[in-house]
């Protein structure tokens, strides 16, 4: 398989996303999910393995150490904000972070899950790079805990709009915070395109909230 | 010219995240750790502005393409985990909107009572 196959069908499903969106404009076309969708399907069709397709894929993985490197920018541009709102912003996230861990492990009562299923799915708020250390860490599996991330990143992704609408959150700096706390990475890319605070304060919470779960994880995961 | 200085500067900030990531043992990754090297240098006066927002805004511009590899990799895992899923479905959508709205809900809280007090 050519190197660049995986790079190329990547990009070109994000960019056919992202034209579906400009052109009917609806949220649940999220050029991610879509550009995920058609990968998928694509290999599927071909019968190319997912092995060789991320041979040259996960070149594009290696930038997200450095893109989130960058988070600092949109942070530092909007850093008068965040010292002015530093007693909201902290009690957001952490109330967040807490919000996360409790529904998990209610919720995981409830189904009655294994711990080792419940243990994967704690740290599923937060980035994929802090959550695979989590949950390695609490003796997860780590496969599990990445599609959970995923997938909660791409919902909170599509829903944010509408679902901000249904709480009536209308403030930029809740938006921003809840965003990144509940959603990380793929979460603050749409609050980036909200606006520059939503960018910023969703920024700073996949790094605090990151933090934060790392702490409280060692004291929920016993729990199951 | 002015790329060149700017990916110096970001890839050595990712280099030095890395190597914390390595000395430091704790589950933070090195972008954290790079994330916080940056936003000090910039607080510092070190590094400005311009000498690493365009490489800076590019690969912030790129990040949700970053993601697709880690995503389409469900398919490898889908049978392993068929037993799980719907629980695992239903638990990561219902957290995602609660967390949502418990942080919107109190950020918007405190952020009223604050400038209550103030008025």
């Amino acid at each position: 398989m050519p190197l660049y196959f995986g790079i190329f069908i990547s990009l070109a499903a994000y960019f056919i996303g992202m034209q579906l969106k400009k052109k009917l404009g609806w949220a649940v076309l999220n050029p991610l999910l879509i550009s995920v969708i058609l990968v998928i399907a694509f290999l599927k069709g071909s019968g190319i393995s997912y092995g060789a397709y991320n041979e040259g894929a996960s070149y594009l993985s290696y930038f997200l150490t450095p893109a989130t490197v960058c988070l600092a920018i949109p942070l530092y541009r909007q850093l008068a904000l965040l010292k002015k709102n530093a007693a909201a912003i902290f009690l957001g996230i952490a109330s967040g972070v807490l919000g996360s861990v409790i529904s998990v492990y209610l919720l995981a009562l409830v189904f009655r899950l294994e711990n080792v299923h419940y243990v994967s799915l704690l740290p599923k708020s937060i980035t994929t790079a802090i959550g695979m250390g989590v949950s390695e860490e609490a003796g997860g599996i780590v496969t599990l805990t990445v599609v959970s991330i995923i997938l909660t990143g791409i919902i909170g992704n599509i829903a944010a709009d509408f679902w901000f609408k249904v709480i009536r959150v209308k403030d930029p700096i809740a938006k921003g915070l809840a965003l990144g706390t509940a959603a990380h990475a793929i979460g603050t890319a749409r609050a980036l395109e909200m606006g520059e605070i939503e960018g910023a304060m969703s920024s700073l919470s996949i790094a605090v909230a990151g933090l934060m779960t790392v702490v409280i994880v060692p004291l929920m995961s016993g729990l199951i | 010219m002015k790329y060149v200085k700017e990916m110096v500067i970001i890839f050595g900030i990712t280099l030095a995240g890395e190597v914390l990531n390595q000395l430091i043992p704790l589950p933070v990754p090195a972008g954290v750790y790079g994330l916080f090297l940056l936003l000090g240098l910039l607080c510092s006066g070190i590094v400005s502005l311009p000498d690493v927002e365009h490489v800076g805004g590019l690969l912030l511009d790129l990040m949700p393409l970053m993601f697709i590899p880690a995503a389409v990799g469900i398919i490898e895992q889908v049978e392993e985990l068929q037993s799980v899923l719907i629980p695992v479905l239903f638990i990561t959508v219902a957290t995602t909107f609660i967390v949502m709205a418990v942080t919107g809900k109190v950020t918007e809280l405190v952020l009223k009572r604050e400038k209550g007090r103030k008025e």
